[in-house]
């Protein structure tokens, strides 16, 4: 591409009087004339003005800037960057669908409440739940949602005691950040030198304060928690109901349910275990699941199938949490989701996760001679390397993750979980085939041959990107949040 | 299974180098009470032509209507060009752009979006996008209590969006906010009441909507100075596309703009995924919620965009983070910086020139009917109005007349008062027929 001619901004693009859309003509007078001045905008937006074919190169060609799934390996760990089935993006563009109003009369929408619901039941069976809402936007907002399900639950039962959340310290930090949006206090619970939480530490804080205890299974390591039913049973014995934050289910898929584990409720990444394209930060969903005798905490609308199997919208319940949406979520990710386990049907779910645990050991296996291990294996769908083991060239997980990208791959996610210095955490998904791994590995080891020989060179990556080592400084000491700010010079 | 590169082979040889006989070895740490050792009780794989008929079979149970619905969704158009570059994978299948050199395309329409939402709110500082407009106002309400220490009470304009107030109830609940609905008169919010309550002290933040649920455009004259000698914040929730024509909420000297813009450019699409926008001023920057793209430089000296100020964040604050916002509603962003260039200031002033004038000879030609009459017909609106239905009419006789036209006439607040919503896609003829079905009732 030339980034001479299309690293501008689209407002650079702009000259008075270009237009990049025609409207219709109707016959109506100008009603807008007779409005109050006072309360009319004065000075008109600074918005480009460009041509369609403007419009349309200049966001092809920045899209070649992009790295996405379909562009290469993704081995970011905890987001589960697997294939997305092209056959899901079709649907979801149902002409049908798309032009449906959420305030449409249940009887003219049918389909569209049997696809939420069809959906729902589905991820009931594979979480081992009663049942889901699906309104939650995103993973984190399904805690948020989790959590407010079980502030209902506590609340119902007059149990206000109950004012603090425990939070293992290898979680993801959306944990801490939901459990304090949703009124509680957290507290954090230690991890063991093999990752998984000290139990006796867990026993230690649980009492009558204590409304969850949230869980991560397999946890950040990549770790099972095997102890699982015995700290179900202690979290349930306090008191408390036990959280499943489903941002690492995909290596259950096929081995086992949340709900069999003990776990109350959970939420699941529909952008990670199902396929649904992450969007460059999303639209995702995080659809809510809850064991039985939790249903009727659940946020509003809710979805249901009459008994003559017509489906209906409950807009009302005095028991529920509430609302958190203003309709019923990212509607059409749920089209893709439930495209993509039709797809697969109940055969080929259960290969999801046996096939993306093979392929993380398959990788860590390779490469445990030259990176780090602290925690040894098997693991499940993800690993942790604590960088280089010959760390005296002073190459970092920065260095590391930055080469990768001169080499083809995206980075996988660094300094993340927190348990260790320098973090690199690597995530194959299912996906990938062995010759995808096997590039990989080379490239890994290449790197820690470069550590080794010329030190400097890693550190200096990446070497062949269209941007190089932009700086993070300058751009939160004088923030230039908009094109005015570049303008001004601020 | 065509998502599944593995053959036969490639699975004995990679357990072999994984030291494992079988994939069930992989799991020899998952105890034998909690493995699932039975089928899902889900249907049988299906092949690519057998899940679109599924779906399309499923759709086929729908009847989209004509829609003259708004109550926070609009049916505008969508330029096809906004699909075709939505659709590109580069943009589609990324992550969060965590890596700058390499997510330039992401991180650049996400601060050219933020740009033109800093202009088009009259504010200064756009995050890059809440989940939708409703969570984007409850957010607003918790930065303005974050804002002021210990001040507890927010007011909120019983004139906004219910299913806004609701959420905004829910957020407040959980976090021990006491959100206390402003009285409305004749369909405005009512000054007076709010300036007593204002004065028996201890508000963080004042909550109010322009066009307001009823389409009607608010005025706030005064109320900057009122809020912000109580020590509060103003926080004003407004569909995004009027902002174009309309006395944007940085005139109204507003802290906080929040809203939906699922108007630029998105599709109906049964409730989403839309986008909710937050712009801020400058002096709230620190205190915004969810991610902020900045722009520098590179060592090649190129202007390059980075996620800045992330200190906010959850990934770093954890429990102190300013929200628990991660994924969020990137793509969307996409999609309305694209409608923005694409319409430009006049083409934004000129759909909602088209939507205002359709609604305002729609609301005139159903009041001749005699069947119903504007709720307020001394307040100002757009493109969205209130009628009350003449006895012994109901709403629901309107609305289910008019379904059976093949019409979904507007949205029903009560059996006497509903709000109808047109766009610059609704033609004379779709009109003529709704007025005829009211007419003949």
């Amino acid at each position: 591409m030339n980034r001479s001619l299309y690293s501008k901004l689209i407002f650079e693009h702009s000259r008075s009087g270009r237009r990049g859309t025609d409207l219709p003509r109707r016959p109506w007078a100008d009603a807008m004339l007779h409005l109050p001045a006072a309360l009319m905008r004065g000075e008109a937006p600074a918005l480009p003005e460009v041509d369609e074919p403007t419009v349309a190169r200049h966001y092809t060609n920045q899209s070649t800037n992009n790295f996405g799934v379909d562009t290469g390996f993704y081995p970011l760990g905890s987001c589960t960057m697997k294939y997305n089935p092209k056959l899901s993006d079709s649907l979801a563009a149902d002409p049908v669908i798309s032009r449906l109003h959420p305030a449409q009369p249940a009887s003219t929408v049918q389909g569209a409440l049997e696809i939420y619901w069809t959906l729902q039941r589905a991820l009931s069976e594979i979480g081992g739940m009663e049942e889901f809402t699906l309104n939650p936007f995103a993973g984190a907002h399904g805690e948020l949602t989790g959590l407010m399900v079980i502030h209902a639950y506590h609340d119902s039962r007059e149990d206000y005691s109950r004012t603090r959340v425990i939070v293992p310290d290898s979680a993801h930090g959306t944990n801490p950040a939901s459990a304090h949006v949703a009124g509680y206090e957290v507290v954090e619970v230690k991890s063991l030198p093999d990752g998984t939480v000290d139990v006796d530490d867990l026993r230690s804080k649980l009492d009558a304060t204590i409304a969850a205890v949230m869980m991560t299974n397999p946890n950040t390591v990549g770790m099972f928690e095997k102890n699982i039913p015995e700290i179900a049973e202690m979290v349930h014995a306090a008191g408390a109901l036990l959280y499943y934050d489903g941002a690492n289910l995909n290596p259950m898929l096929g081995v086992a349910r949340p709900g069999d584990m003990g776990f109350d409720v959970m939420h699941i990444n529909l952008h990670k275990t199902f396929s649904t394209p992450h969007g460059g930060g999303g639209p995702g969903a995080g659809p809510v699941g809850v064991r039985k005798g939790l249903e009727e905490f659940l946020p509003v609308p809710r979805v249901v199938k009459n008994s003559d199997g017509s489906f209906d919208v409950i807009d009302r319940c005095d028991s529920s949490l509430g609302r958190v949406s203003a309709w019923f979520g990212n509607y059409t990710v749920f089209i893709r989701a439930l495209a993509y386990i039709l797809s697969l049907g109940a055969e080929g779910v259960a290969k999801v996760g046996p096939l993306a645990t093979l392929n993380a050991n398959y990788v860590m296996n390779a490469l445990k001679d030259l990176y780090l291990l602290p925690i040894p294996g098997p693991c499940k769908h993800e690993f942790v390397f604590d960088g280089l083991i010959d760390k005296s060239g002073g190459v970092t997980t920065l260095n590391v993750a930055k080469r990768l990208l001169d080499l083809g791959f995206h980075a996988p996610t660094i300094y993340f979980p927190l348990l260790f210095h320098e973090s690199l955490m690597i995530e194959p998904t299912e996906t990938e085939s062995r010759e995808t791994l096997d590039a990989f590995i080379a490239a890994m080891r290449q790197i820690a041959g470069e550590a080794a020989e010329n030190p400097e060179f890693v550190k200096s990556a990446p070497h062949d990107t269209p941007v190089v080592h932009p700086d993070d400084t300058q751009a939160a000491l004088t923030p230039k949040l908009t094109y005015k700010d570049l303008q001004d010079g601020i | 299974m065509r998502f599944f590169p593995h053959t036969p082979d490639d699975i004995r040889e990679m357990l072999e180098a994984c030291g494992a006989a079988t994939l069930d070895d992989l799991y020899s740490d998952v105890p034998e009470s909690l493995r699932l050792r039975r089928a899902y009780d889900l249907p049988a794989s299906l092949s690519e032509p057998e899940v679109r008929e599924w779906f399309e079979a499923t759709a086929s149970k729908c009847s989209p209507l004509v829609c003259f619905a708004g109550a926070g969704a609009y049916d505008h158009y969508c330029p096809a060009v906004i699909d075709a570059i939505t659709s590109r994978s580069e943009y589609l299948t990324a992550y969060t752009p965590y890596q700058p050199e390499i997510s330039q395309g992401t991180l650049q329409y996400i601060f050219e979006y933020q740009s033109m939402m800093a202009s088009l709110t009259g504010l200064d500082v756009c995050n890059a996008s809440m989940y939708d407009g409703a969570t984007a106002t409850a957010e607003a309400m918790i930065m303005a209590v974050n804002a002021a220490k210990r001040k507890r009470r927010v007011l909120v304009s019983s004139t906004i969006n219910p299913e806004v107030a609701q959420v905004i109830g829910t957020y407040a609940r959980y976090q021990g906010i006491a959100v206390e609905m402003i009285p409305q008169k004749d369909g405005v919010t009512d000054r007076a009441e709010l300036e007593l309550m204002l004065g028996a002290g201890d508000v963080a933040g004042v909550i109010a909507s322009t066009p307001n649920y009823y389409g009607i455009l608010e005025d706030f004259t005064g109320w900057a100075d009122l809020i912000h000698k109580a020590k509060a914040l103003f926080i004003i929730n407004s569909p995004a596309l009027p902002l174009a024509v309309i006395k944007p909420q940085g005139e109204w000297g507003a802290d906080i703009a929040v809203g939906d813009a699922q108007t630029l450019g998105m599709p109906l699409s049964y409730g989403g995924p839309y986008l909710g926008y937050m712009v801020a001023a400058k002096s709230l920057m620190r205190k915004l919620p969810g991610r902020i793209v900045g722009a520098t430089t590179d060592e090649k000296g190129q202007h390059v965009f980075v996620l800045t100020l992330q200190a906010r964040e959850q990934h770093i604050r954890r429990e102190k983070a300013t929200s628990n916002i991660c994924s969020n509603q990137g793509l969307m962003t996409l999609r309305a910086g694209m409608y923005l260039s694409l319409m430009g200031a006049d083409g934004l002033r000129e759909v909602n020139r088209l939507s205002t004038d359709c609604a305002h000879e729609l609301a005139r030609r159903l009041e001749a009917t005699g069947k119903m009459r504007l709720s307020h017909p001394a307040q100002p609106f757009l493109n969205e109005f209130k009628m009350t239905v003449a006895d012994p009419l109901t709403t629901a006789d309107i609305l289910d007349a008019l379904r059976r036209e093949g019409i979904l006439g507007g949205v029903a607040i009560d059996e006497r008062e509903m709000i109808i919503a047109c766009t610059e896609t609704r033609t004379p003829a779709q009109m003529d027929k709704y007025v005829s079905t009211v007419k003949n009732l």
